[in-house]
């Protein structure tokens, strides 16, 4: 249907107010736009506890700071982790464009993002059980309370993201890589990228600057 | 050293957790009078629902329904349910303070006094308020906007449930346990563990979070709504003001909750784990709640006034028989005024001490913020300026809006005055304010809607002597509610006392309460004016689908509208679409039918949101193992729920054909062409 | 924005859509994903060797780490998110400019009326109370 349908007619005439095609939206037409907005919301969540870092990460409640606890070699291994996850995340995305694509393959990059993302987790849990070993808990002063919310939080959509990426491994091994199923890996393709821009933030805010002061 | 948990405390059984005998308000005669009433009211529903064998009727047709038409009645019945338990709080406070005077106790002990001004507010913002403007817009926006359905129409469904499932947290806290003592903000210290042990901020904390999940996408939900399903030819300057208002009502509601869905987090790990962010030890600072929590506050009185002012442009323009004065600056004023709306939240906390540069860049932006308002009050004006005025019952609600809204913004803009604030700062000034803004607009609001669109809801008109008897006694209520409770906050009264020393002050908590009983007695109107039409509703029908003669797409298609909505998708020339076609010569279609495409019902909803009270409940109860249980059994049926890929259905074309013939025969019957 | 931007920016939802339904998904391809990842690689491993180091001084390094996060973002979001100003008829770029907005007030707002706040009502330090003692 052209645009100048859609303009009145000068001459009085009576246009068609209705179309007498069946109109149908595309399933699934609206998911990606909606999801993004979910992100978008997840994204305030993550500048909330931006916020209360930035508040309250000088509150050291007489403990030890950002100096003494953290290890940057071992925050580096998780940041690449990470960045290597969503470069091969990429290559699920393009497995998956190609004509005829295979679902074994696209299932392999995927298994393999899954790793990187449960090592970036793993790396996580041993960084926080260590701080906590050293009576650095997240009770211990407002300064540990942000730090262990913020990356945690972070760690907790990672956990779900891998969660969603075993059933998404399922799904395709049943059904193929049909239409249902390409929206659900780009939505997730979202998710995981998304997550990657919270960390860049994560370890420039949270541990770079709080290393250098 | 490990977390001072108190989680983990010998009094702690690992079934009950601490949940007792001791819990059940067996010593307390108002709670069990109220519990006896609900259980009464309760089983009485139940039973009359069973004996007209009405169970599977309301799971096929209701509980799992993905029609937003349902879905939005549903969270009208939801907001007027627990209306009577949020109205009920506020008569409770109106009797004790009339009453405390002169050494009188009155008969509420004062921790039970805080719990009920507490859920008072928490249950008239978050399960009344929220609830009829949401279902407003769900009813609402996808008929204006010439569509069949929302975007997600399975995650609308269970946006509701999860709404009504912090509604039942939020009741449970009535009958076992307690409530928050803390007023509707929960502010910490206060509401830390330290001050508040028991379970009354936690049923708080878990009745909203579980509740926000719902409000957030389902504001998600119609925001894609709106930006993809539109008809045909509708630009977005061609979209009706409510949809307009819904836009961004939904916009700030994606953008807001966010921040109160992390801000109750973080005060969750405080009381549950011990973190120190806003405790009084550690580093901790308890200033920083507030800051945020206003954050979120101050856009969520936007989100309820925006759908109001939407509706208000609908029916202005509609019994004027007017197009809308200046729709341009309508639109612009409510985009500026969701900017604006982020930009104000430090003048709740005028107070707290951030200075003066602070506060004046605050007050600057409060101020400026009324005058898109300012603006939108002069389009309806101009709007019914040598309009032919129709005084139905949305229109007179309208009217009393914009007298009463006015007011009440006049005195927010005082209250902006920061030194002006220093003194009426938690006085009961602020309280008669807030109540003239919420009540005269977003309240005077739903009323204006809920008599507006009935008839599309339900085919039948609503009752016009009872409605303006409700109409009567709420307005004038109203006043004498208010009016004494301004006079009191000048006269220096703060908020949230349950006794007075100074007796001079009773005769004005005595006129209030008069007020509060006019109210009520506009309630009961309102309750009988929904009986006694219903009874009528033969004598009230309208066959027509458009009773008001109005302007835009919803009144095109019959009342109540078919399941589909639009047997064919409507194309929009103009902006009042339906004006625009009844005035050239729009001929309704009777043949060339399809059948058409609908998504299909699902309980998955009603499960999810019954697993997040269970969750809510043992986390509320430090019951664990029940928390972790729900917690693995909604994650076990949302995969699962993906699983499921045949979620539509075709609705065939005979049962299209039968629909529309019907309403052929009726309009014929009627005499109308249309 | 202006009314006709408003205008033009989506019109309704017509037929064009379902042309598009298929192809309005964002695509990636090989050199895009290498790119982001070389770029990421350098943006990312020059902050942390500039930190861990301590070649430059905090003020430098700081601004140094801080822009490079700044473009890190941006890359991520050109050559992983795809995000383009057109997508989905503008809208997700728009719901990106208001989150963007909404995140800055947040931030800034709450850092500066927190300080003022702590200035203010929290002169706790020995320091402090040692000054407010001598002003008397």
């Amino acid at each position: 249907m052209s645009a100048q349908t859609f303009e009145a007619t000068a001459n009085g005439e009576t246009p068609l107010f209705y179309e007498v095609e069946e109109h149908h939206h595309p399933e699934g037409s609206s998911t990606m736009l909606g999801f993004w907005m979910y992100l978008m919301s997840d994204c305030l969540i993550f500048a909330i506890l931006f916020a209360c870092y930035a508040v309250l990460g000088h509150s050291y409640g007489g403990g030890e700071g950002p100096k003494q606890l953290f290890e940057l070699p071992l925050v580096a291994l998780n940041t690449a982790m990470l960045l290597f996850s969503s470069l091969t995340y990429g290559f699920a995305m393009l497995t998956m464009e190609r004509p005829g694509a295979s679902v074994r393959a696209v299932q392999g990059w995927l298994i393999v993002t899954g790793l990187f993302g449960l090592a970036f987790l793993c790396i996580e849990l041993y960084e926080f059980s260590n701080l906590i070993h050293e009576g650095a808990g997240p009770w211990r002063s407002a300064f540990l309370s942000s730090f262990f919310t913020l990356v945690g939080t972070h760690g907790l959509h990672v956990t779900v993201g891998l969660i969603w990426l075993v059933t998404l491994v399922a799904q395709i091994g049943m059904h193929g890589l049909g239409q249902a199923n390409r929206r659900r890996l780009m939505c997730l393709s979202m998710f995981w990228h998304f997550l990657d821009v919270i960390w860049i933030g994560v370890f420039t805010i949270v541990y770079l600057m709080g290393v250098l002061g | 050293m490990t977390s001072p948990l108190p989680l983990s405390s010998p009094s702690i059984s690992p079934i009950f957790g601490r949940l007792s005998l001791d819990a059940l308000p067996l010593h307390e005669l108002p709670v069990l009078v109220a519990f006896a009433g609900v259980a009464v009211g309760g089983i009485a529903l139940l039973a009359i629902i069973t004996y007209y064998k009405a169970w599977g009727m309301l799971w096929r047709d209701w509980f799992t329904s993905v029609d937003h038409k349902k879905i939005g009645i549903m969270y009208i019945i939801l907001g007027l349910v627990m209306f009577v338990r949020g109205f009920s709080d506020a008569l409770m406070m109106r009797a004790q303070q009339a009453m405390a005077f002169n050494g009188n106790p009155g008969y509420l002990p004062p921790d039970h006094y805080n719990q009920i001004f507490t859920a008072h507010g928490v249950i008239m913002i978050f399960f009344v308020a929220m609830p009829l403007v949401a279902g407003l817009m769900n009813f609402v926006v996808p008929l204006q906007i010439g569509a069949r359905d929302v975007s997600f129409p399975y995650l609308n469904n269970f946006s509701f449930w999860m709404t009504t499932a912090g509604a039942v947290i939020t009741m449970i806290s009535l009958f076992v346990g307690n409530y928050a003592r803390t007023g509707w903000l929960a502010m910490p210290p206060l509401s830390g563990i330290a001050a508040s042990p028991d379970v009354g901020v936690d049923y708080y904390i878990w009745g909203l979070q579980v509740a926000g999940v719902g409000t957030l996408l389902s504001g998600v939900n119609l925001i894609a709504t709106i930006v993809k399903m539109r008809a045909p030819g509708m630009t977005l300057m061609k979209m009706p003001v409510f949809v307009w208002t819904s836009l961004c009502t939904n916009t700030l509601i994606v953008a807001a909750f966010p921040v109160l869905t992390a801000v109750l987090a973080l005060l969750s790990l405080d009381r549950y784990v011990g973190m120190q962010f806003f405790t009084n030890g550690l580093g901790g600072n308890p200033m920083m709640y507030v800051n945020l929590i206003w954050i979120w506050g101050h856009p969520e009185v936007y989100i309820l006034i925006l759908p109001a002012f939407g509706v208000f442009s609908e029916v202005v323009a509609t019994f004027a028989s007017k197009r809308l004065f200046g729709y341009t600056s309508m639109i612009y004023a409510t985009i500026v005024i969701t900017i604006l709306a982020y930009l104000v939240w430090l003048h709740h906390f005028f107070t707290m001490g951030s200075g003066a540069s602070v506060n004046s860049f605050f007050a600057i932006t409060t101020m400026i913020i009324s005058i898109p308002t300012g603006a939108k009050i002069f389009n309806w004006l101009f709007t019914m300026y040598h309009g032919r005025i129709r005084y139905e019952l949305p229109m007179m609600w309208t009217v009393a809006f914009m007298l009463t809204f006015v007011i009440g913004g006049m005195t927010g803009v005082l209250l902006a005055v920061p030194p002006a604030d220093f003194v009426l700062h938690n006085s009961l000034f602020l309280i008669a304010h807030f109540h003239n803004v919420i009540i005269g607009g977003v309240v005077f609001g739903m009323f204006a809607g809920i008599n507006y669109w009935w008839p599309k809801a339900f085919g039948f008109t609503l009752d016009r002597v009872w409605g303006k008897r409700q109409f009567w006694l709420w307005v004038v209520g109203f006043w004498f509610a208010f009016a004494p409770v301004y006079a009191l906050g000048l006269m220096g009264v703060t908020r949230r006392l349950s006794q007075f020393d100074d007796a001079s002050l009773q005769p004005y908590f005595l006129v209030a309460g008069f007020g509060a009983l006019l109210i009520l007695a506009g309630t009961g109107a309102m309750f009988v004016q929904f009986f006694v039409s219903f009874r009528n509703r033969e004598k009230l029908r309208d066959v027509t689908g458009d009773p008001w003669d109005g302007r835009t797409l919803e009144w095109s298609t019959s009342s109540p509208p078919p399941d589909y909505n639009f047997p064919f998708t409507p194309v929009v020339y103009d902006n009042d679409a339906w004006w625009d076609m009844k005035r050239r010569g729009y001929v309704r279609p009777t043949t060339g039918f399809r059948k058409i495409h609908m998504p299909k019902n699902t309980g998955t909803g009603v499960i999810l949101a019954g697993l997040s009270v269970a969750f809510g409940f043992g986390m509320i109860w430090y019951m664990w193992w029940l928390a972790v249980v729900s917690l693995v059994g909604i994650f076990a049926v949302a995969i699962g729920h993906s699983f499921n890929y045949k979620r539509d259905f075709y609705i065939p074309v005979e049962d299209v054909v039968r629909t529309e013939d019907e309403r052929t025969r009726l309009l014929a019957g009627e005499g109308v062409s249309a | 924005m202006s009314a006709d931007t408003l205008h033009n920016s989506a019109h309704g939802h017509d037929h064009h859509d379902h042309e598009h339904a298929h192809g309005e998904a964002p695509h990636g391809s090989l050199r895009g994903y290498m790119i982001g990842f070389i770029l990421s690689v350098i943006l990312t491993a020059i902050p942390f060797a500039l930190v861990m180091t301590g070649k430059l001084d905090a003020t430098t390094t700081a601004v140094i780490v801080l822009s490079m996060a700044a473009i890190q973002v941006v890359v991520h979001m050109v050559f992983f998110l795809h995000m383009t100003t057109t997508a989905e008829g503008g809208w997700s770029f728009l719901a990106l400019l208001f989150t963007v907005i909404v995140i800055v007030i947040t931030l800034s707002g709450s850092i500066w009326v927190m300080y003022h706040m702590n200035a203010n009502m929290m002169p706790a330090t020995p320091a402090a109370i040692a000054e407010s003692m001598s002003q008397q």
